[in-house]
């Protein structure tokens, strides 16, 4: 009777001790706060970073930022932006932020809809998903619009109906066709694998998207950050962001 | 296992001496305090934290702003409809299945207690799965006319379907606690079964019933996660304060702790109110 039990006991001990990563393996454990869009290529990279086992909270990159100013200590911050992590970078919060990534804002559509051009969602009656003004996806949207002529931008400003704290959000409303269009990054398209269509916008609207990543001051895995750093720069980071859609950063 | 079992006097003996039976006792009370003060710690402390953190000008200046008051009035508004509608259409159903036997009784108020158990994002996803314009019954009401995703309706039914259970199992167990002698004295005096329901099981089920009805209020007021996936959010027309909140946190704390702030006194004020309602008339036994 005792036997079982006691391994019982033994198994929960182990289960709470990962979590503070104590148990099984020796590896230290990393935590990653990275954008909602970074979800597959990191869950991809993650799985084959050998320095240390990687836990990761993916959100908005602004309350993921909220959270560190708050005083969270990730080891590691990736944003869909550059402007967060510098921010934080002045507040001393992280080390100097890394531009690792580059992405395309898109139009989004639901695969069946018959919207072809961006003119078409300035129809009375369209609805449109976009981030709030906060979040990086939102704050590039806001960049498309006021680069549109004035009644354009007012017919489709108007026909924003709903504003996700990020991403996912948007792309759930447009495969769940709750919404008729809405402004995410190509490579979240990509991620739904045919349920949602990408209508690329004209060069002229297109905002420049850089990604930056910034190792977190008071990271107690700070050798294990840097590498996860260096690795999407240079190592398999890169082919996995790569096959997720995103762009090599701009070469300086 | 081997050993025989303790028949003597050795484990548990409550005759022990009066000094044994004092300290004994003394550390079941030690420990029931322990618990109290552990748990009234535990749960007050967030709310005081939010209070500590804004003064009280603060609080009314965040009411100034269009933002939170659009919040706070949506919220109240769709959160009294959803509930509105819980009690009337599901107290004569929480009647019904507490005071008649049929098969399958306990299946069905079990069906009805499940969404107490969802994760609000199991719920979001459900509700657009159900209503969504993709979804089991969108086609007929994309007929119909009825819009719900991105509505203030739908926030309606977001919030009905993750208060209802909380009132309906309440509403449940005020019935089925009421003696039966009362019902059927009433059905001797040839009081028909409608009034019976209204003139006497309601009355004595009141106090339970309201007690329902604020819990079900509450977690209307603060539904968050199946309001986002199903409603979305957008201000003045989805944009409750649980999501006002969430949007502020990510881009002024001190707006976000003030709405809390808000959200914590308008909560107390319905459960506070409600509570009132319910004290002057007592159950007539």
């Amino acid at each position: 009777m005792t036997r079982p039990r006691a391994l019982l006991a033994a198994g929960i001990a182990c289960a709470l001790a990962t979590e503070f990563g104590a148990c099984g393996s020796s590896k230290p454990q990393l935590r990653v706060s990275a954008a909602a869009s970074l979800h597959q290529a990191f869950t991809r990279y993650g799985e084959s970073f050998a320095p240390a086992r990687t836990r990761f909270s993916f959100a908005g990159s602004d309350a993921l930022a909220a959270q560190i100013e708050q005083g969270a200590r990730p080891d590691v911050f990736a944003s869909a932006d550059k402007k967060l992590p510098a921010q934080l970078f002045v507040k001393r919060l992280v080390r100097r932020p890394v531009e690792f990534a580059v992405n395309k804002l898109v139009l989004a559509v639901p695969s069946g809809s018959p919207i072809t051009r961006l003119a078409q969602i300035e129809r009375p009656g369209t609805t449109v998903a976009a981030g709030t003004a906060s979040v990086p996806i939102g704050a590039y949207t806001a960049t498309v619009i006021s680069r549109l002529a004035g009644a354009q931008r007012r017919a489709l400003l108007a026909n924003i109906r709903d504003r996700e704290p990020d991403v996912t959000g948007i792309v759930g409303k447009l495969t769940e066709g709750a919404v008729d269009a809405g402004f995410v990054y190509a490579t979240d398209v990509l991620a739904t694998r045919g349920a949602v269509r990408a209508i690329e916008l004209p060069p002229t609207l297109q905002p420049r998207v850089g990604y930056a990543v910034a190792v977190v001051r008071g990271s107690a895995h700070l050798s294990q950050a840097l590498a996860f750093v260096a690795g999407l720069l240079r190592g398999p980071g890169r082919a996995d962001l790569a096959a997720s859609g995103f762009l090599p950063p701009a070469r300086r | 296992m081997s050993a025989p079992a303790h028949a003597g006097p050795a484990l548990g003996d409550p005759h022990g001496s009066p000094a044994r039976r004092l300290v004994r006792r003394w550390w079941f009370s030690l420990a029931m305090g322990m618990s109290i003060a552990v748990v009234l710690a535990f749960l007050t402390l967030p709310v005081v934290a939010i209070f500590v953190n804004v003064s009280p000008g603060r609080l009314l200046s965040s009411l100034g702003g269009s933002q939170s008051l659009q919040a706070l009035r949506l919220s109240l508004e769709t959160s009294a409809i959803a509930v509105a509608a819980v009690v009337l259409v599901g107290t004569p159903g929480a009647y019904l299945l507490a005071t008649r036997r049929f098969r399958g009784d306990a299946l069905v108020l079990t069906l009805i207690e499940l969404p107490l158990v969802l994760p609000p994002a199991v719920a979001g996803i459900g509700l657009l799965a159900s209503l969504g314009p993709h979804g089991l019954l969108g086609g007929a009401l994309a007929a119909a006319h009825i819009q719900l995703v991105l509505q203030t309706a739908g926030v309606v039914v977001a919030l009905a379907f993750v208060s209802a259970p909380l009132y309906l199992r309440q509403a449940h167990a005020a019935f089925a606690a009421i003696e039966r002698e009362h019902i059927e004295g009433a059905l001797a005096l040839g009081i028909r079964r409608p009034a019976v329901f209204l003139h006497v099981a309601v009355p004595i089920a009141r106090p339970a019933l309201l007690a329902g009805l604020a819990l079900a209020w509450g977690r209307a007021l603060g539904e968050f996660g199946a309001t986002l996936m199903f409603a979305g959010s957008f201000q003045g027309i989805t944009q409750t304060i649980p999501l006002a909140i969430y949007d502020e946190f990510s881009s002024d704390f001190p707006a976000a702790l003030a709405l809390s702030a808000l959200l914590v006194v308008v909560s107390a004020a319905v459960l506070l109110t409600i509570k009132l309602l319910w004290t002057p008339s007592r159950p007539p036994i």
